[in-house]
């Protein structure tokens, strides 16, 4: 069972990771990132099975994370979004030196 | 602190600090049993003239403080304006000459007090001035023959010169100023002449060049006189660089600046003839050439003439510029002690005083022509060192400080008649230039009287002071050439030769001076004319008193054999050579190394013919001189300045021109220093080292920019970043 | 007064007394209005300059060792503790500290028009740290004082300046900072490899290095000192910094910051490596630059258009007489090197103040926008001409009196370098001389300078003490020689031994037993101990004051 899993999380993982790459859209970069911490949330999950109850606490550990930031995050978005009508990543670049 | 100083110089007595050198000098008296003699304050004598500054400078800061409100408020300042002058310029009439006249009576008193046989000089100890480890510089004075001769010199004529400056000066705005500088020259020059080591003396010698430079630009909104200023100051530092680099050679090898144990030393301490000796001898004379106008640093005396004219008289004249020979004189026993630097020095003094004399010949300036008489005077006295006859040097200078301050202070007379005349007459008439002058004589009889008996004094005839001393360097130049064993026979002997021409271009040039200034017709011009007149009694007076001593100055050092040989010509003479026993104490060791050395001196000339001989050609010689210039001068027709450009070419010139000296030192001295400093400034400070400096600001600033142009700003961009790393980092944990 | 001082315990308070009380008159600076803020700072500066006059007194030169010590741990962890002294070298750094920043701070009051309170803040910040960097005897807390320096001079060239303030005041900034990192690299080396386990001075005299060590630590501390006194080459950010500096700002450079440099070389560089320090070919390269600097210096500073630059540049030329003094490494050369750092405190302090009065009245630093000023304000001419002639070293005033002992001392042991470097006379009077005469003499031509106002009371009151303390040192240098003579001679004595013992291998230092000098006072200094290897010198509790060896 445990290898299923690992490389259903791999998986997982590389899509969200290419995603976060190669969109531009700042919603499903969003969306990319929120699959990565699932991938790896699946992975815990699984490993959990053979190393103890731990894997499972860091999942709700990272759900909690996950859950703050997707409010912080998706409220930064949409300020962007009203400040200048586009969720394009590639128009603010203004965070660089 | 300063209290307790101020009245242990007033005291005179020796302070806590210094007790062991005025022990040691007590102790070395006391062998001799001549330590008995108590100078009566001698600390006031340096004091008084101090006193003097400082009262007579409040005076002029407050003065100042008038004046300078009034230009800005844009007022008319003249404090001659009401009917009596203000206080700050009726008091220094009073505050200058008095200090002078209360120094010099006291150092006369001193003077009369002092045992003719006392050896060892008397040390007067105040404070320890620079006290650090194995150094120890006193503030102390040390009297003694030779300081004595010096302050009686120095305290006389300047009396007589602030006299004279309280009428010459009397209408210059700037009079307490005036009387301040000159006042604290003379104090300077007493510490200068008083000091018991070269590092006093040191005191002394940059202070009276600080008072030259600051009276020589005294009139200082004048470009061209606070650049003669400046010009004397930086030619005099040359020089102080040598007698900088001499003391502290001498402290190498002595331990000690102090007088008395280094020339008690030097026999011991140095090789005579040694590296070491002639080095700090060389040395020193670089000091004195700097202070006394000898080649090659003579450049700045002439220029110093910008001066009031009482200041030439003083400084440039009678007591400043003969610092060096002092110093000289002074140092006897390190010169004896060193041969080749004596010729040097001899040399020196020879044709300085030969090409001084020639620019005098040309020169139309009547300051000028005196300027380069002083230093041709000057030359003679290094000569004289140079020859080993020390009491023959100060003997000159005794006798030319007195004839030549009274041609300074006569030429000033002169001055201030025409300046006048020149203020009522059409057009710019330089007050200063002889072809404007001629005739002088009906319109000021005394001036002209005094200043013929200056002459005769300077031009070396019997009995005028200069004639004895002038003949005596003469002939020990002479005697010196054919001593037993001088290894410099020859070099002497044409030392000799040169005196001899110089002493007669001397007659010329004082001739024609006289008569291009007094006799003939005037010059002056038809509406200056009426306004020519004799000074008023405050200058004619230290004119008269100084025209006696220029007329009986010389008796004070008339050689045994003259006075002995021409019985009833020069032996009606009352004493003979009291000058020479008087400073036997101060230059017995000297003489004693020279003879050692050179064994005696000759008693004939190169050419044959004893001192007397000499001495009778020598006054008919310069007297023809003079006849012959009076006649010279007499028949050549002069036209006033204005239409005159001065000889065409060749050596008349040449001479005209100053031999080019300063061209010279313009081209090779100064000029490079100056394109060197641009050079470093622009070159090698802002190009160079700046350069460097903001290669390596501007290059932390390209590498940053550089590397800022990773960061792109897109998130994506950096998430690949992150993956490539994430990945490498991976793969070199998994497979390496 | 030593017994009246002595009834008040002066010894026991007056080190932390001078550190800390210009740090409450920061506080009380910020606290207090825009308008009290220099008045408020002159008093502070005043009293501190006040009590500190105290130590004139009050220090016994003794055996030149440190007196009035006290100590108290700080980061224990390390062995730093905070731990003061005075001894003959200091004591006069801290009165010439004290009593510019009083006159600086007076000399301000016209020049500085804005954020006041913060100007002066900054001043007596500065104060605090100058002190501190004189008095501290723990290497670790001198080199928090020495950083501390910078932080308010930055400011007050950057904030108060002139046109390029920005650019002078990073190139400070940068210079200073690159140097003094190399030393800190230096000190943590000393500290670990010598095993010293102490930032106590005592501790880093005795770490132990070994000639080669020893070459590069002295090589990090020279280079961190030599910019700060400034040697040339690396003297470019000196006149940059003055140019633009306030008036106060450049008196407190000139008069203070420079002699941190030279002290450091006294305090640290010669005694913490003495046998580097006289290896001939250190002392061959530091004499050089010394005369170069003095030489090169004057030259330049005589083509200055700029009378701030000339000024700032005849401070290298100065400073350069203090570098061959000291490497002369003979007492009178040492001695001089004191007498010019003092001198150069006062007399360019002074330039700096008299420029500054020029610039208020004219705001212009060109030279050529004088001339005549003689006539126009004579009291300001007369202090203007004394100081220069101070500053060229005119015998009777205090420059003459350090020139010629450094002069001296150089030649006794060094004659060419002596020699030309003794040109040096010549050059000051080539680049003096030519700037007075067309400031004060020359033609009153500029019909702005009619107006040119002489000096206020105000002024006088600035410029009076400055003008008697030349004079003073100039006549009377004794009572300051003597009292740090056996400093200076401590540290000479340093170096000999070193030297002695330079046959006996490298660790030369640390087996110098015996012949050995400690800077501390009798007791618990190694000197009195036979073995001093064996002989850490932990944090001390405060030590007999001026004990005798």
């Amino acid at each position: 069972m445990l290898t299923p899993a690992l490389y259903l999380s791999a998986v997982l993982f590389v899509v969200g990771t290419l995603g976060v790459i190669v969109r531009r859209n700042a919603i499903i970069i969003f969306l990319c990132i929120e699959l990565q911490l699932n991938a790896v949330n699946l992975a815990f999950v699984a490993l959990s099975r053979y190393t103890g109850i731990e894997g499972q606490l860091y999942v709700f550990f990272v759900m909690t994370v996950a859950a703050a930031e997707a409010a912080v995050g998706l409220a930064i978005i949409i300020s962007i979004f009203r400040h200048y009508e586009t969720v394009n990543v590639d128009k603010f670049n203004v965070l660089k030196w | 602190m300063v209290t307790g100083v101020s009245a242990a110089l007033l005291a005179g007595l020796p302070a806590s600090a210094a007790g062991a050198v005025s022990e040691a000098a007590a102790s070395a008296g006391a062998s001799t049993g001549a330590a008995a003699w108590e100078p009566i304050l001698p600390g006031l004598i340096v004091l008084l003239p101090l006193l003097g500054f400082a009262l007579n400078g409040i005076l002029a800061l407050l003065a100042a403080r008038d004046s300078s409100a009034a230009l800005r408020e844009g007022r008319d300042w003249n404090p001659f304006a009401g009917p009596r002058r203000p206080a700050t310029h009726r008091l220094p009439s009073w505050i200058g000459p008095g200090a002078m006249a209360l120094a010099f009576g006291l150092a006369l008193l001193n003077f009369l007090g002092m045992p003719a046989d006392l050896h060892d000089p008397v040390i007067r100890s105040y404070w320890g001035w620079i006290v650090t480890g194995d150094l120890r510089i006193d503030a102390a004075l040390q009297l003694d023959q030779l300081s004595m001769v010096m302050t009686l010199v120095v305290t006389g004529v300047g009396f007589l010169i602030h006299v004279f400056s309280v009428g010459y000066m009397a209408g210059d705005p700037g009079y307490p100023r005036y009387f301040a500088y000159l006042n604290l020259f003379v104090f300077f020059m007493l510490v200068l002449v008083l000091g018991s080591g070269f590092g006093t003396m040191f005191v002394g010698w940059e202070g009276v060049g600080l008072c030259s430079y600051l009276l020589i630009g005294y009139w200082f909104s004048d470009r061209e006189k606070s650049d003669a200023g400046k010009k004397a100051f930086i030619v005099n530092r040359i020089g102080d660089v040598g007698f900088l680099l001499a003391m502290f050679l001498l402290f190498q090898g002595f331990g000690t600046l102090d007088f008395i144990p280094i020339f008690a030393g030097a026999e011991g301490r140095v090789a005579a003839g040694g590296v070491a000796v002639t080095a700090i001898t060389l040395l020193l004379m670089l000091g004195a050439a700097g202070k006394s106008a000898q080649i090659p640093l003579h450049i700045w005396l002439p220029d110093a003439m910008a001066g009031p004219t009482p200041v030439s008289a003083l400084i440039h004249a009678a007591t400043m510029v003969t610092a060096g020979v002092y110093m000289v004189v002074r140092s006897s026993v390190l010169y004896a002690l060193a041969p080749t630097s004596q010729a040097v020095v001899a040399g020196i003094g020879a044709l300085t005083a030969l090409v001084a004399a020639t620019v005098a010949l040309q020169q139309y300036d009547i300051k000028k022509v005196l300027a380069y008489s002083t230093v041709s005077q000057l030359g003679f006295m290094f000569l004289a060192a140079g020859v080993g006859a020390f009491t023959a040097a100060v003997f000159h200078l005794v006798t030319h400080a007195f004839f030549k301050a009274l041609l300074f202070l006569g030429a000033g007379a002169v001055i201030h008649a025409m300046h006048d005349a020149a203020h009522h007459g059409d057009g710019h008439l330089d007050e200063q230039d002889m072809r404007n002058m001629g005739g002088l004589r009906r319109y000021m009889p005394v001036t002209c009287a005094v200043m013929w008996i200056a002459t005769l004094a300077i031009a070396g005839i019997w009995p005028f002071a200069g004639f004895f001393s002038k003949d005596e360097i003469v002939w020990y130049a002479a005697a010196w050439a054919g001593a037993e064993s001088n290894p410099f026979g020859a070099l002497y002997a044409a030392y000799w030769g040169l005196a001899l021409l110089t002493a007669l271009l001397t007659a010329f040039y004082m001739a024609r001076l006289m008569v291009m200034t007094f006799h003939g017709a005037n010059r002056t011009g038809e509406a200056a004319r009426s306004h020519l007149h004799e000074a008023p009694g405050v200058m004619t007076a230290p004119l008269i008193a100084l025209a006696a001593l220029s007329l009986f100055g010389g008796w004070i050092n008339v050689p045994e054999e003259l006075r002995m040989s021409f019985a009833g010509l020069f032996g009606a003479l009352p004493m003979s050579e009291w000058l020479h026993h008087w400073l036997e104490p101060v230059t017995h060791a000297a003489a004693e190394i020279q003879t050692a050395g050179f064994g005696e001196a000759a008693r004939t000339a190169p050419v044959g013919g004893g001192e007397a001989a000499w001495a009778l050609v020598s006054t008919l010689a310069a007297a023809a001189t003079v006849a012959a210039a009076v006649r010279f001068t007499s028949t050549r027709k002069y036209v006033p300045a204005a239409e005159d450009p001065g000889p065409r070419r060749g050596l008349r010139r040449a001479a005209y021109d100053k031999w080019y000296f300063d061209e010279v030192y313009d081209a090779v001295v100064v000029r490079p220093v100056v394109g060197a400093s641009r050079w470093c400034w622009k070159a090698v400070d802002t190009l160079v080292i700046d350069g460097f400096v903001n290669f390596a600001g501007n290059f932390a600033r390209l590498a940053g920019w550089a590397a800022s142009l990773f960061q792109t700003g897109q998130v994506n961009m950096y998430a690949f970043v992150l993956t490539l790393g994430f990945l490498f980092v991976l793969g070199a944990t998994v497979f390496l | 007064m030593t017994d009246l001082l002595a009834s008040i315990l002066y010894g026991d308070w007056i080190l932390h007394a001078l550190i800390w009380l210009p740090l409450a008159g920061t506080a009380h600076v910020l606290v207090s209005s825009a308008e009290r803020a220099r008045n408020v700072a002159f008093r502070w500066s005043a009293f501190v300059f006040v009590l500190s006059l105290g130590l004139w007194w009050a220090y016994d030169p003794g055996d030149g060792g440190f007196a009035m010590q006290s100590s108290a741990p700080w980061i224990e962890a390390w062995g730093v503790s905070y731990s003061l002294g005075i001894d003959g070298i200091s004591v006069f750094m801290v009165l010439l500290t004290t009593f510019t920043s009083a006159i600086a701070i007076l000399g301000s009051f016209e020049y500085v028009k804005t954020r006041r309170k913060a100007f002066y803040a900054l001043m007596l910040l500065l104060e605090t740290g100058v002190v501190g960097f004189f008095l501290a005897t723990d290497v670790f807390l001198f080199y928090v004082f020495f950083e501390l320096t910078l932080v308010p001079m930055y400011f007050i060239v950057g904030i108060w300046g002139g046109e390029r303030r920005i650019y002078a005041a990073v190139k400070f900034f940068l210079f200073t900072a690159t140097g003094s990192l190399l030393m800190l690299v230096a000190i943590l080396y000393v500290y670990f490899a010598g095993g010293t386990g102490s930032f106590a001075y005592d501790a880093f005299l005795n770490a132990g290095m070994s000639l080669r060590e020893q070459l590069w630590l002295f090589a990090a501390f020279a280079l961190a000192f030599g910019i700060k006194v400034p040697v040339f080459p690396l003297h470019t950010w000196l006149p940059d910094a003055h140019v633009e500096a306030p008036t106060p700002g450049s008196v407190v450079l000139a008069s203070v910051l420079l002699k941190m440099g030279t002290y450091g070389f006294l305090r640290f560089l010669l005694p913490f490596f003495p046998e580097a320090a006289q290896h001939p070919a250190v002392v061959a390269v530091m004499l050089a630059l010394g005369v170069v600097g003095i030489i090169y210096a004057a030259w330049v500073a005589a083509v200055q258009p700029d009378a701030k630059k000339l000024v700032a540049y005849t401070s290298v030329a100065h400073m350069g007489f203090v570098v061959i003094g000291v490497f002369a490494l003979t007492l009178n050369g040492l001695q001089g090197g004191m007498v010019v750092m003092i001198s150069h405190g006062i007399s360019t302090g002074a330039l700096f103040l008299l420029l500054g009065m020029m610039y208020e009245r004219r705001h212009s630093r060109l030279i050529e926008d004088f001339g005549g000023i003689g006539r126009a304000a004579p009291w300001f001419a007369t202090a203007f001409a004394i100081t220069a002639l101070a500053s060229i070293g005119l015998p009777g005033t205090s420059g003459f009196v350090g020139e010629f002992l450094a002069l001296l001392g150089t030649f006794e042991t060094h004659m060419a370098t002596g020699a030309i470097a003794a040109t040096g006379v010549v050059f000051a009077a080539y680049y003096m001389l030519p700037m007075v005469q067309r400031v004060l003499f020359n033609e009153l031509d500029k019909p702005e300078n009619r107006k040119f106002a002489d000096l206020s009371r105000r002024e006088i009151a600035i410029l009076a003490p400055l003008v008697a303390l030349m004079i003073w040192i100039g006549v009377h240098p004794t009572p300051i020689l003597e009292r740090t003579e056996p400093s200076v001679q401590a540290v000479l004595e340093r170096v000999e031994d070193a030297r002695m013992h330079a046959g006996g291998g490298e660790d030369a230092a640390t087996g110098a037993a015996g012949g050995f000098r400690s800077f501390a006072p009798a007791g618990d200094g190694p000197a009195a101990d036979p073995a001093p290897s064996g002989a850490p010198a932990a944090p001390r509790a405060a030590g007999p004051p001026g004990g005798g060896r």
